[in-house]
């Protein structure tokens, strides 16, 4: 026996409608965790980065002791988070001997893992460490601009999955109109070797140039780090192509219609050849419908002698035609 | 222009690529390194802005907005795409009937209070159930209440379409394209008898349905595919790992399932070899040998003796009834026992005769 279940109050009802999935998804939302153990420019890490993305951001306080990526059996309560938060972006904090000051950045597809990559921190330094004219400080959820600088980011794989994650992390909502006196801020990646990523962000002043485009000068706002990428997971093909799957915009259009301004709406039809006198087919085709050419309930020699026979006169026919056209 | 060419240029995420730069020598200190990647990025922003700003724009009380194009780096979708909704089943009769969807008004001429109200719902116009009369006809069945029919029918109506509804969703769940808000839950099969209302269903009691449900095919579920995330069923019970050996058959066959019956038979039979003894025969037989050692003596006595009290034992239960607590009895009356039988019987037969 089944029950139609749905919920009681139009509120809960809005936020399953928000979880449901999109045609046209604008957004990932984040969800920030630490892992068994965590050191202290760890905690300032994962505090800054959900500083940065505080619009689109959950962050869990406490220690998860069950969550290990890249390990088997590690990845089902992490799973389970982003179900509950409805977060397909992760950004997992640890620190152990082996890997210390460890960054796992992770994308989810369907609430199941999509890939996973592993970076260190070094050499952080913090939001309130820098300072600058205040005014300048970046809004939150403002649109960002991100730059990638360095050939690293074509030749080496890691540090072109790096790439993707970072563009997915940092990007913001995918917006269609933008208002331009709000860009604030910009994400600024070098790699500055095959392994290392430099990654700041910083606030965009726009000055006056005399033209339509503004003369652009950065100041560096923080945080500012060093990613040294560690292990990476790429997803596996078959989940890669269907969540790269892209949706038509436009429904596909209808071939030979047009809209006349006089007339209206006028179409072209195509109709297929009749195939009156071709006595190949078992049944002929006129227009959409068939009629059948055979007779039925004759017995099967007359049957095979008259097919015999028509093919005769077919060829006949055929080559009788060749003649006149020859003529 | 120069510097476009050389940058890849994303304008719907607003980014920037650079996959040119190279250090030439990089900086040792970590200020010159910042100092570096500033000027870069600054190029950078340059060129987006410049692509950027060049966009159409309309005028805004808080600034100028620009149209931005899509994407064009890809990257994977959170969720997947959702699917179309399989039309219903009265979807399904419609389009093939050719019956299309008339727009209807909310609000329609109600004819008894000569007003306009609501088509649906709460005081609708034309209500049939809020009639304060209503016509007799010849069809009318006598003693039947009429307004008492009408909202049985709309309730038999509301219950066939709640059905159908369920039977619709059920259909878009199998396709997977169930309505975000729609749940599909299970409930408990009502008891066919009771009254009681089906009791929401625990987990584990589902699990344990599902397991019975998934090992319900001939092959005991081996070859069916699991779904993803299901779990193996909890299997109560020993499989049988013996064959059945035939009973009638060739050279010898035969004489192995008479063996195996055999062995398990001695099996039980030495097992229980203490218990084989039949309390009540044994008890029986205790007595019989008892009251002949005491017959052999006093047989001369019992003749009198029985003569004195015929009728009490008329009314007596027969002998054999009361084997249950024979041992008692001849304890109390040792001498009449073996000998009044045979009289008892004939003196009540004589009785009867009379």
């Amino acid at each position: 026996m089944l029950r139609v279940k749905t919920p009681q109050k139009a509120r809960a009802r809005r936020e399953l409608e928000k979880r449901a999935p999109k045609l046209i998804e604008t957004g990932k939302k984040t969800l920030i965790l630490h892992g068994m153990k965590t050191s202290a420019v760890l905690n300032a890490v994962l505090s800054d980065i959900y500083h940065l993305k505080k619009e689109s951001a959950v962050k869990f306080s406490r220690r998860n002791k069950d969550v290990c990526p890249f390990e088997n059996g590690g990845e089902t309560s992490l799973e389970f988070f982003s179900h509950q938060t409805d977060c397909s972006l992760f950004v997992y904090g640890s620190h152990t001997k082996k890997r210390p000051d460890n960054l796992v950045i992770g994308r989810m597809y369907d609430h199941h893992i999509y890939d996973l990559i592993e970076v260190g921190v070094e050499n952080f330094k913090r939001m309130d460490s820098f300072s600058y004219d205040k005014k300048l400080s970046p809004r939150v959820g403002s649109k960002p601009f991100i730059c990638f600088i360095g050939d690293g980011f074509d030749n080496v794989e890691e540090l072109k999955h790096l790439k993707e994650v970072l563009l997915d992390l940092l990007r913001g909502e995918v917006v269609e109109k933008l208002n331009l006196a709000g860009l604030d801020r910009v994400y600024l990646c070098t790699a500055t070797s095959s392994k290392k990523v430099f990654l700041t962000q910083c606030a965009l002043r726009l000055k006056k140039s005399g033209t339509v485009v503004p003369r652009t000068e950065l100041v560096e706002v923080g945080p500012s780090m060093d990613l040294v990428v560690r292990r990476h997971r790429l997803p596996n093909d078959s989940l890669r192509k269907e969540a790269m799957r892209v949706v038509r915009d436009q429904p596909k259009k209808d071939k030979n219609i047009q809209q006349d301004t006089l007339r209206g709406k006028v179409g072209k039809i195509n109709i297929p050849d009749q195939k009156v006198d071709d006595t190949k087919y078992y049944h002929t085709k006129v227009g959409d419908s068939f009629v059948p050419n055979k007779t039925k309930g004759v017995k099967r020699e007359r049957r095979e002698a008259k097919l015999k026979k028509e093919e005769k006169e077919g060829t006949e026919h055929a080559s009788k035609r060749q003649k006149e056209d020859a003529e | 222009m120069e510097t476009e060419t050389q940058f890849q240029v994303d304008l719907g995420n607003l980014m920037a690529v650079d996959l040119h730069h190279q250090f030439h020598s990089i900086p040792s200190s970590r200020e010159e390194l910042v100092k570096e990647c500033i000027a870069k990025g600054t190029e950078l922003v340059q060129a987006i802005a410049n692509n950027l700003f060049n966009l159409p724009s309309t005028e805004d009380i808080e600034g100028p907005l620009v149209k931005l194009p899509p994407p064009t780096t890809r990257l994977p979708r959170e969720k997947h795409i959702p699917k179309p909704k399989p039309p219903t089943k009265w979807e399904l009769f419609a389009k093939a009937k050719g019956i299309k969807n008339r727009k209807k008004d909310k609000i329609a001429y109600d004819e008894s209070s000569e007003t306009w109200k609501r088509r649906y719902g709460y005081d609708r116009a034309n209500d049939e159930d809020n009639v304060p009369i209503i016509e007799a006809k010849m069809t009318d069945v006598p003693g039947e209440d009429p307004f008492a029919k009408r909202q049985q029918d709309k309730k038999k109506r509301v219950e066939k379409q709640d059905k159908n509804r369920l039977q619709n969703l059920k259909q878009a769940a199998k396709v997977g394209a169930l309505p975000s808000h729609v749940q599909l839950a299970a409930t408990r099969l009502p008891i066919t008898g009771t009254q009681a209302a089906p009791q929401k269903v625990t987990k584990d009691e589902l699990g344990d349905v599902a397991g019975i449900a998934a090992t319900a095919t001939a092959s005991g579920g081996k070859f069916d595919k699991k779904l993803p995330g299901e779990k193996p069923g909890k299997h109560k019970g020993k499989y049988r790992t013996v064959c059945f050996l035939p009973v009638i058959g060739g050279k010898g066959i035969h004489t192995q399932e008479q063996e195996q019956t055999d062995k398990i038979l001695n099996k039980l039979i030495s097992k229980n070899s203490h218990e084989m003894l039949n309390v009540n025969k044994a008890v029986n037989m205790y007595n019989v040998k008892k009251d002949k050692k005491r017959n052999n003596r006093p047989e001369k006595s019992s003749a009198t003796s029985s003569q004195l009290k015929p009728r009490k034992n008329l009314q007596k239960k027969p002998y054999n009834k009361g084997s249950s607590k024979p041992f008692d009895k001849g304890s109390k009356k040792p001498f009449n026992k073996g000998s009044k039988r045979p009289f008892n019987k004939g003196s009540s037969n004589k009785g009867r005769g009379k």
